[in-house]
């Protein structure tokens, strides 16, 4: 039998490998959306497993809408990333330094 | 009429007020005549009140009078007056200041007439007559420091009057500044008395005096001195500044930049007084601290004789009639310390007169030479102004003690007072004061010689000739004040001496007190037959061949055989050289507390104000800010993971701290 | 070792292995396919957990339109000639040395003792009648009607601000027709009458 702490150690290395994207990533800042879409399924995941083991259908409407709000999120990511490529011909992490004290 | 006697003192104290206040703002416009008149004629209202009061007290023998005029302040316990008190001494005091006001206000007449100042200069001199009564006639200390303030005030009014001349401005802020430090012990002493008496008037004072007696006054747990001579002490010093005895004459000669008429009213008749006066008003205080009366022994005696040195090697007749003042009132103040206070106010009386008169005098012979001032350059004025040279003569052994003049009694009295006082430091004072009178006679005669006698030494054309009428004898406006003073200075010893010192009860009766073991006078008076015989018998006094001897070696060094006095010059150069910085105490001031307040002012300015203040609170704080902004501002890199990275960082530290207890 | 814990085991391995591969390629098209094999590994694993709706619409949803995306971009943008000619993703140990503290953390607080079995035993196995799609179908649309709802506006805000973001107009003017224009034209915009004297015949017809 699997058991809860099992998913939701599944869910945790899956959520460090995200942060792990979008911290070391410097060259791509595609990277760094791919990296949000795996946090938000770890999140997913553990939602999933704690309905899944307290027979509350609850976790899953919630991950419904978890997934409406990702891609959304996701769409718009994308957008400004086009926008952004537009404006400044590059996609390096290290070249968007305008905000520099 | 019969007018009541307050209101006869009230008249003394503000005819002069009036006087000054109407020269002062409508001079210009009511010309020099008539500012003259009306000075003159207050001052004279003031002098004609002042003689029936001193009539009515002191002749007549009525009762002392302490009146309440106004009630200044009521402050919780304290009760501040203005009230005066007329008593015999207070009487004495107020007809010696008016009466050489007037000859000073009609001396003026002539020696200022070609002044632009001339109105300015009446209202000055009648203002302080009105502080000096204000002074004298006060029932209790307040009143008596406003007097006190108000002298001071136009003294620097006056030495400064002419105010374009550089020295007169520096020597008005030097007299001020001297008094100022006086000042400072007078209010310590006005703040003790409040503190043990809790009145300032005299006549609670007086009452309530033995239960103070045991009080003392503690500086810090263990060191504690007796509240009387704290008290004492703190007012002597007020007087030493007001008085100008040793470490704090430095002012009087310096005063001499102002005109000389006020040299003889301020500077020798009365303002100098003031703290003769008001040791001899507080003896029944002085009287219960022999510490303080040493101390006003010892210091009177160094004045009497190092001032009396230093006047022997001046060339300016103002300053060796100057020296002379400080050496008469370290007389004084000898006779206040052996408490002898009839003797010391005595001199005060003879010693208005004379100097007043040897102020006159010489002024008299600085308006005939045009006003100049050195000796050296005088000589043989005596066929050109006989009278000035008579006056100046009577003055001159009146100062020497010579009998039957004045002096003779009144210093005579003192010096046999000191040598019959029983305190620790009589004997050296006595040794002071006999030296003094063999120094006196020499300094003034050796002026007078210098002056008066010997082949013309003078260099300015106009009067070198003694044809031309170059030097002349002074108009009389400046004779009959000269003569006016001859009288008294000549007589009244002789007069006085009885009824002031060994009559009992004496000319100032209970305004003074003296302890029974202390009461030299009393025991001067079983020797005293009368001024007459007093003054026969002096060629068995020693004191007598002193100023004989003094006189002969004015004579000597001066006019039989000058070259000795380049020889003595020679001999002891160190010593003369001493003189002539007279002792080194302007130098000091100058070093100590001038230099070093200057020093003391860049310090605290370099380090404390540009270093510390504006350096590191006012601009350190701001360069501070601006380091720890441009340190702070590397924070903002402006990357993405850098930002992602101090979440999580901080995440993991929250978490850390939460959950494993880190 | 069950069937089970066999797939588990499995699909957990290939979800971890492929996440670990998008943040280390530096070949962004890999990355977002090796993001597309890490959807299907979760999306089994949440199967074995009966969320079969859910599941599902990972896959469609999110594989089949967000990840599509993903690559239109990514191809879009030439984002080859940028990255390929730079090697290895350069990294930050110390960014590095974190994430692997607060990993190590969760891990510790999810650990058996507090999540085991004991605390939270296996719940009971169902029929496959029990349609986990009807059971969410109506809590979804009785209880959360309204977050419903609030979701689909989202929705619809997401599509204005993409547009907003990236529509521009080209230069270049359109040659497309205007049907209104050629509708509302009138005779006298296009034909113009003149009146003309005729010429006299004298020469007569040339021979």
């Amino acid at each position: 039998m699997i058991s809860l702490s099992q998913y939701l150690m599944v869910a945790a290395l899956l959520f460090g490998l995200g942060i792990a994207g979008i911290l070391v990533n410097r060259k791509n800042i595609i990277v760094v959306l791919m990296s949000i879409e795996l946090i938000l399924l770890s999140v997913n995941t553990n939602f999933i497993a704690f309905s899944y083991f307290l027979n509350d259908l609850t976790g899953q409407i919630f991950v419904f809408f978890i997934l409406t709000i990702a891609a959304a999120e996701a769409a718009i990511g994308l957008a400004i990333m086009v926008v952004l490529y537009r404006k400044r011909s590059t996609l390096e992490v290290e070249s968007l330094d305008l905000l520099k004290g | 009429m019969d007018i009541a006697l307050n209101t006869q003192a009230l008249i003394t104290l503000l005819m002069p007020l009036l006087g000054a206040v109407i020269a002062g703002l409508f001079g210009q416009r009511i010309g020099r005549r008539l500012t003259h008149w009306v000075t003159i004629l207050c001052v004279t209202v003031s002098l004609i009140f002042a003689g029936s009061i001193f009539n009515q007290i002191v002749l007549q023998n009525q009762p002392s009078m302490n009146t309440v005029l106004y009630h200044w302040v009521t402050s919780g316990t304290f009760n501040f007056d203005v009230g005066l008190l007329i008593d015999r001494l207070s009487a004495t005091m107020i007809f010696i200041v008016t009466f050489v006001s007037l000859m000073v206000h009609i001396y003026t007449i002539g020696y200022m007439a070609e002044d632009d100042g001339y109105q300015r200069f009446f209202s000055y001199v009648s203002l302080f007559t009105f502080a000096m009564l204000a002074l004298v006639l006060a029932n209790n200390l307040l009143l008596l420091f406003f007097g006190w303030e108000g002298v001071g005030l136009v003294s620097y009014l006056l030495i400064g009057f002419w105010f374009h001349k550089e020295p007169a401005v520096e020597g008005a802020l030097k007299a001020f500044l001297v008094n100022r430090i006086g000042d400072i012990a007078f209010i310590l002493a006005i703040a003790g008395v409040l503190m043990l008496f809790g009145q300032v008037d005299y006549a609670y004072m007086f009452q309530h005096v033995p239960e103070i007696l045991d009080k003392q006054i503690h500086l810090s747990q263990h060191i504690a001195f007796p509240a009387v001579t704290v008290i004492c002490l703190l007012f002597f010093f007020g007087a030493m500044a007001k008085s100008a005895q040793v470490p704090l004459h430095v002012w009087l000669p310096e005063s001499m930049e102002g005109p000389t008429p006020i040299s003889a009213l301020i500077h020798a008749a009365t303002m100098v007084t003031a703290g003769i006066y008001l040791v001899a008003r507080l003896s029944p205080l002085f009287e219960f601290s022999p510490a303080a009366l040493n101390f006003v022994l010892v210091i009177g005696a160094i004045s009497s004789l190092s001032m009396g040195l230093i006047a022997i090697t001046q060339h300016d007749i103002k300053l060796v009639i100057a020296y002379s003042t400080l050496s008469q009132l370290g007389y004084m103040t000898v006779a206040l310390g052996a408490s002898a206070y009839n003797a010391a106010i005595f001199h005060l009386v003879t010693h208005a007169f004379f100097k007043a008169l040897l102020f006159l005098s010489a002024g008299s012979v600085i308006v005939a030479m045009h006003h100049e001032q050195d000796m050296r350059k005088m000589g043989g004025l005596a066929r050109f102004m006989p009278i000035t040279y008579l006056t100046f003569a009577i003055g001159a052994l009146a100062l020497a003690a010579i009998p039957p003049f004045a002096g003779f009694y009144s210093k005579d009295a003192i010096i046999e007072a000191v040598h019959l006082s029983t305190l620790p430091a009589a004997g050296f004072a006595y040794g002071c004061v006999l030296a003094g009178a063999f120094i006196t006679p020499l300094y003034i005669f050796r002026a007078f010689f210098l002056t008066f006698h010997g082949r013309s030494r003078l260099t300015n054309a106009g009067l070198a000739s003694a044809k031309t009428p170059g030097v002349h004898e002074s108009p009389w406006v400046i004779l009959i004040p000269l003569l006016a003073l001859a009288v008294p200075s000549i007589f009244i010893g002789g007069m006085l001496i009885g009824p002031m010192l060994f009559q009992q009860p004496n000319l100032l009766g209970n305004s003074i007190f003296v302890l029974p073991n202390h009461d030299v006078l009393a025991k001067l008076a079983v020797n005293f037959e009368g001024a007459k015989e007093m003054a026969m018998h002096a060629g068995a006094s020693l004191t007598m061949w002193l100023a004989l001897g003094g006189i002969a070696t004015a004579w000597l060094f001066n006019l039989g055989a000058p070259q000795l006095s380049q020889k003595l010059k020679a001999a002891c150069p160190t010593f003369y050289k001493i003189l002539m910085k007279k002792y080194g105490f302007d130098d000091f001031n100058q070093l100590f507390f001038v230099q070093g307040t200057r020093k003391l002012g860049t310090f605290f300015y370099k380090v404390s104000d540009l270093w510390m203040i504006d350096g590191i609170f006012v601009n350190g704080s701001g360069k501070f800010i601006q380091w720890f902004a441009n340190f702070s501002r590397k924070i903002q890199t402006g990357y993405i993971y850098h930002y992602a990275f101090v979440m999580v960082a901080g995440l993991v530290v929250y978490l850390g701290w939460l959950i494993l207890g880190i | 070792m069950t069937v089970l814990q066999i797939l588990f085991y499995l699909l957990a391995a290939t979800a971890v292995f492929s996440a670990f591969m998008v943040v280390i390629s530096s070949n962004p098209v890999r990355g977002a396919l090796f993001l597309v094999l890490t959807f299907f590994s979760m999306a089994g694993l949440w199967l074995l957990m009966h969320a079969e709706f859910l599941a599902l619409t990972l896959v469609l949803v999110y594989v089949g339109a967000v990840m599509t995306l993903f690559l239109f971009v990514v191809m879009m943008l030439s984002v080859s000639r940028i990255n390929l000619k730079e090697g290895f993703v350069k990294y930050s140990p110390i960014g590095a040395l974190f994430v692997l503290a607060m990993t190590a953390i969760a891990l510790i607080v999810v650990g058996p003792q507090h999540f085991g079995l004991q605390a939270f035993p296996s719940p009971a196995e169902v029929g496959a009648q029990i349609s986990n799609t009807e059971n969410l179908g109506t809590l979804l649309y009785s209880h959360y009607a309204y977050p419903f709802e609030i979701a689909a506006v989202m929705l619809l805000t997401a599509i204005v601000a993409a547009i907003t973001l990236t529509f521009r107009k080209s230069e270049r003017p359109s040659k497309s027709q205007k049907i209104e224009a050629q509708i509302a034209v009138q005779p006298k915009d296009r034909l113009r009458m003149i009146d003309m004297p005729a010429e006299s015949n004298s020469k007569g017809p040339t021979v």
